[in-house]
């Protein structure tokens, strides 16, 4: 309550005057790269035009309010048409928009730059998520990462205090270096997003079949946020962009982390693991991805969350089990997991719902079961 | 067809000469009387306003502030989805067919509309349309909720089940909007008075006649698109389907295709009335006729030409993102020479300010603010920042609102008169456009703020910097709700209780219709009437 009496006082001080103090609020961010700062100072130069020709305009009508009132006396002329006057009044916007068209060509044609890039990051959108995939022609150097807003459902239905960055922070930044040409081929998975960074001037829809490419170079090291910018249902408020652009070493010692992060990944895929490594490794991915909807005690929300503990489908088949994970179920909460989650990951996840709580299926599932169904359902 | 015959037949019209509207409701079901016809697309769409008007107060109640506090994101979709399609279809189209019918005929000296039964069939199916689409948001599923520009495949593979209602329901709609258009044309064309040749056509119906064949031309390409959808949906086809070999941007062409041009559907009309409220409070001659019909003529065909200024962002290869705002830019001449021919208009006039004259110059104003924010729209690299924000909204709300709307209440207060034989209260009138006039800067004016600080459209909820903006904008939303259904007492304290109005209503006003007595006959020119140089060229 004392936040709204606060914030209904600074209405209140924003209805009075816009005051300089609100500045960040009140105009286009100048951002951080060359292409953001010609974006904005064109966006000043066409402000700035319009505010004149709008001053000029209207005053001549206030005059005329003021002056060519009846209340006033004033008598109507009698002239309807000026072929010199309408000539001028046609021919002096054209020259003033072909001095907007200009830099702004200038500046389309710098941003249609692309090539000679340093990396390439492909940008997928998902319902309601991004996936950051750094491409690499060694193919043992690429890898990916999904990027989920880490907001708490409490700060969004007001039971918790918001943080900072309310709706504007990630668990998975994207993570690009200064100083280096970074392009990035935009694409969805099922519906169109669309991927924007405002400080970096850069923005293009995220469109199921076509890769959009754009590029940028970031001066300065630091954290960018920005936000989905196309409808794209229930959680499109709730999808926001972050990247962490870092200094040049530190990018590449991380890039390397990675790499051999999935290697690792990769390895496993093949290995055959313990009944103690699956639940180690289950229990992390359950906490998650899983738990927010059926809990950490696996008894969920019924009925719009099903119970895991004693059900059929974590006491019966394994192999439907595994099915349900991947594909999820079409009009309900449960998604398709297929994507987000490796072999390894569910074969963890599966094993671990099917003996915790007092499950006990008896079954160990490794992660060559799940590609084996990966593989049936691919037709393979 | 011998002479004899044709005087039988006008002796026997002239037994009937006098009669009147038929009692109790099946005058209205069954009239095919324009001014019955104008009467209920004008309530219709006043019915619409409200509708929409609440759907529009349900989501700036939760925009009030930050976190989600009355309804869910599902919802909240739903709530802008259908705000926007019931104020695009339901209230602005609907308004101007209204105003047509009730005044094309008396400007151009006719007794009706070409096509009167047809006239009655396009006016009936709207509520059925508005009824089915409406009843989608009580579905199992919920209605509609991919924004009014419905872009595939969120309204197609990802849509509720409820989309083929809301196909159905654009399918009436469209039909209803050609068959008016096809009316409007016939009539402009065929039922002028003589003497009355195209360039001493009164504004408004040459800003109806040209928005007739835009109609005419874009309604087509509406339908095609619901109907790829339909298939898309039910038939397995591919058209906006990638997997399938589809492509979902063919949809955002098409769509735009027909938007662009449908945007000066819901604009022509009102610079038409425009026309006749500035010379007629001026008490002088409008000026620079024959630029302004030229000047509305182009803007109608530039309109085809730049429907991709709203794909900026969706992939384009340079040549075609120049060339679309190079074409963009250029509708800022034509409407420059609008704006500067009503200035000119009021320069050197005898001015006073009744409430039409009130919401004529706010409309001068206000448009061209939205202007502005159109032509910083159309600078391609500048819109990668504006695109999908506040900023849009800001800027189609300006011209809609104090735009199309405020030129529809020109038209209410400046014809009431006529249409009622009353005059409405001033002091009424006055307070109606004043806490307008206030409430939809609060409302509109600071999104251009929170769109340009980065808050994206369509969101549930949004990022604390935008908070302070969002509760003005709240605030004012409120104000200019009340004050809309404040605009229902004006209307019916007018027609119980208002003063009776002569013929000519205003000393300044113009045009065959003035030359009728108030309220104008049911049947309104039964012979031609003369066309005097001083009734032509409001």
């Amino acid at each position: 309550m004392k936040n709204l009496a606060r914030r209904i006082g600074s209405v209140a001080a924003l209805l009075l005057c816009a005051a300089p103090a609100f500045a960040d609020e009140l105009n286009m961010p100048r951002g951080v790269t060359d292409i953001s700062r010609e974006i904005y100072d064109l966006h000043m130069l066409i402000f700035i035009i319009c505010c004149v020709i709008g001053a000029v305009v209207f005053s001549v009508m206030f005059v005329s309010i003021i002056k060519h009132r009846r209340a006033a006396g004033h008598e109507p002329a009698d002239f309807h048409e000026n072929t010199q006057l309408e000539i001028i009044w046609t021919i002096v916007p054209i020259i003033i928009l072909v001095a907007m068209a200009v830099p702004a060509t200038q500046v389309l044609i710098a941003m249609y730059d692309t090539g000679g890039e340093d990396m390439t990051v492909e940008v997928r959108g998902y319902q309601w998520k991004w996936q950051y995939k750094y491409l690499d022609d060694d193919y043992n150097r690429t890898f990916s990462f999904f990027s989920n807003m880490s907001t708490t459902q409490d700060e969004i239905n007001d039971k918790a205090e918001k943080g900072e960055n309310y709706l504007l922070e990630v668990d998975n930044p994207l993570r690009i270096p200064a100083n280096r040409k970074v392009r990035f081929l935009v694409t969805a998975e099922d519906v169109i997003h669309a991927w924007w960074i405002p400080d970096f001037g850069i923005k293009r829809d995220a469109v199921p079949g076509m890769l959009n490419e754009l590029w940028t170079i970031v001066p300065e090291p630091g954290i960018y946020r920005g936000q989905c910018a196309e409808l794209c249902g229930k959680d499109h408020g709730f999808m926001p962009v972050v990247v962490e652009v870092m200094e040049e070493d530190a990018f590449d010692a991380w890039y390397a982390e990675e790499v051999e992060r999935e290697a690792i990944r990769v390895e496993n895929l093949s290995k055959t693991f313990t009944g103690e490594e699956l639940m180690a490794e289950g229990e992390s991915v359950y906490n998650t991805f899983c738990a927010s909807c059926h809990q950490a005690n696996g008894r969920g929300v019924p009925p719009v969350f099903p119970s895991l503990v004693g059900t059929p489908v974590a006491t019966g088949p394994r192999d439907e089990h595994i099915r349900m994970v991947l594909d999820g179920v079409p009009g309900t909460s449960m998604q398709a997991f297929g994507k987000q989650l490796d072999a390894a990951q569910v074969a963890a996840v599966v094993h671990y719902e099917r003996h915790s709580w007092g499950n006990n299926a008896g079954d160990t599932t490794q992660p060559r079961d799940v590609i084996a169904i990966q593989d049936q359902a691919a037709g393979n | 067809m011998s002479e004899a015959t044709l005087d039988q037949v006008t002796d026997h019209h002239d037994d009937h000469h006098d009669h009147g509207p038929a009692k109790g409701l099946s005058r209205w079901l069954f009239t095919t009387n324009h001014k019955d016809i104008g009467t209920l697309y004008l309530w219709f769409s006043f019915l619409m306003l409200m509708v929409g008007g609440l759907l529009a107060l349900i989501i700036r109640t939760e925009l009030f502030q930050p976190g989600l506090q009355f309804i869910n994101p599902e919802f909240f979709n739903q709530m802008t989805t259908n705000h926007g399609l019931i104020m695009v279809f339901g209230a602005i189209m609907p308004a101007f067919v209204g105003l047509a019918n009730w005044l094309l005929p008396m400007q151009v000296g006719a007794p009706d509309m070409a096509l009167p039964r047809m006239n009655n069939l396009s006016f009936w199916i709207l509520p059925f349309a508005f009824g089915m689409m409406i009843a989608t948001l009580f579905m199992e599923g919920g209605g509609p909720n991919f924004g009014w520009t419905f872009y595939a495949p969120l309204s197609t593979t990802y849509a509720p089940d409820s989309v083929t209602y809301f196909i159905f329901a654009v399918h009436m709609m469209g039909a209803s909007s050609i068959m008016g258009s096809i009316n409007i044309i016939a009539t402009i064309l065929n039922m002028r008075a003589p003497g009355m040749t195209l360039m001493k056509m009164p504004m408004f119906v040459w800003t109806w006649l040209i928005t007739a064949y835009l109609l005419l031309a874009v309604m087509p390409v509406l339908a095609g698109a619901v109907t790829m959808m339909l298939f898309d949906i039910h038939f397995d086809t591919s058209f906006f389907n990638a997997a399938g070999g589809g492509d979902p941007v063919l949809f955002q062409h098409i769509f735009w295709f027909f938007g662009h041009p449908e945007v000066y559907i819901m604009i022509l009309p009102a610079f038409g009335v425009i026309s006749h409220v500035i010379p007629a409070f001026a008490r002088k001659q409008l000026f620079g006729y024959d630029s302004m019909v030229y000047a509305v003529a182009s803007i109608a065909f530039l309109s085809f030409i730049v429907w991709a200024h709203h794909m900026f962002t969706v992939g384009m290869p340079l040549a075609g993102q120049l060339f679309f705002m190079y074409s963009t830019m250029l509708i800022a001449v034509p409407t420059g020479v609008k704006v500067f021919n009503w200035i000119s208009t009021m320069w050197r006039g005898s001015m006073t300010f009744e409430t039409p004259m009130l919401f004529a110059i706010a409309f001068v104003v206000l448009f061209t603010i939205g202007g502005f924010s159109g032509l910083m729209l159309a600078i391609t690299p500048a819109d990668y920042q504006y695109h999908d924000t506040y900023f849009v909204v800001a800027h189609f709300h300006y011209v809609l609102v104090p735009g199309a709307l405020f030129s529809i209440y020109a038209a209410v207060y400046f014809w009431f008169p006529k249409w009622t034989g009353r005059m409405y209260n001033e002091s009424l009138g006055k307070l109606h456009f004043w806490l307008s006039f206030i409430g939809v800067n609060i409302t509109f004016f600071p999104q251009h703020f929170s769109g340009l600080a980065g808050m994206p459209r369509r969101i549930p909820d949004y990022a604390l910097q935008f908070a302070d903006f969002n509760m003005l904008s709240s605030i004012g939303a409120f104000i200019f709700g009340f004050a809309q259904v404040f605009f229902l007492y004006v209307l019916i304290h007018g027609i119980r209780a208002g003063k009776k109005a002569e013929a000519r209503a205003w000393d300044g006003a113009h045009g065959l219709e003035w030359t009728l007595p108030s309220p104008a006959p049911y049947h309104s020119f039964t012979h031609p009437p003369v066309v005097t140089e001083e009734e032509a060229h409001t």
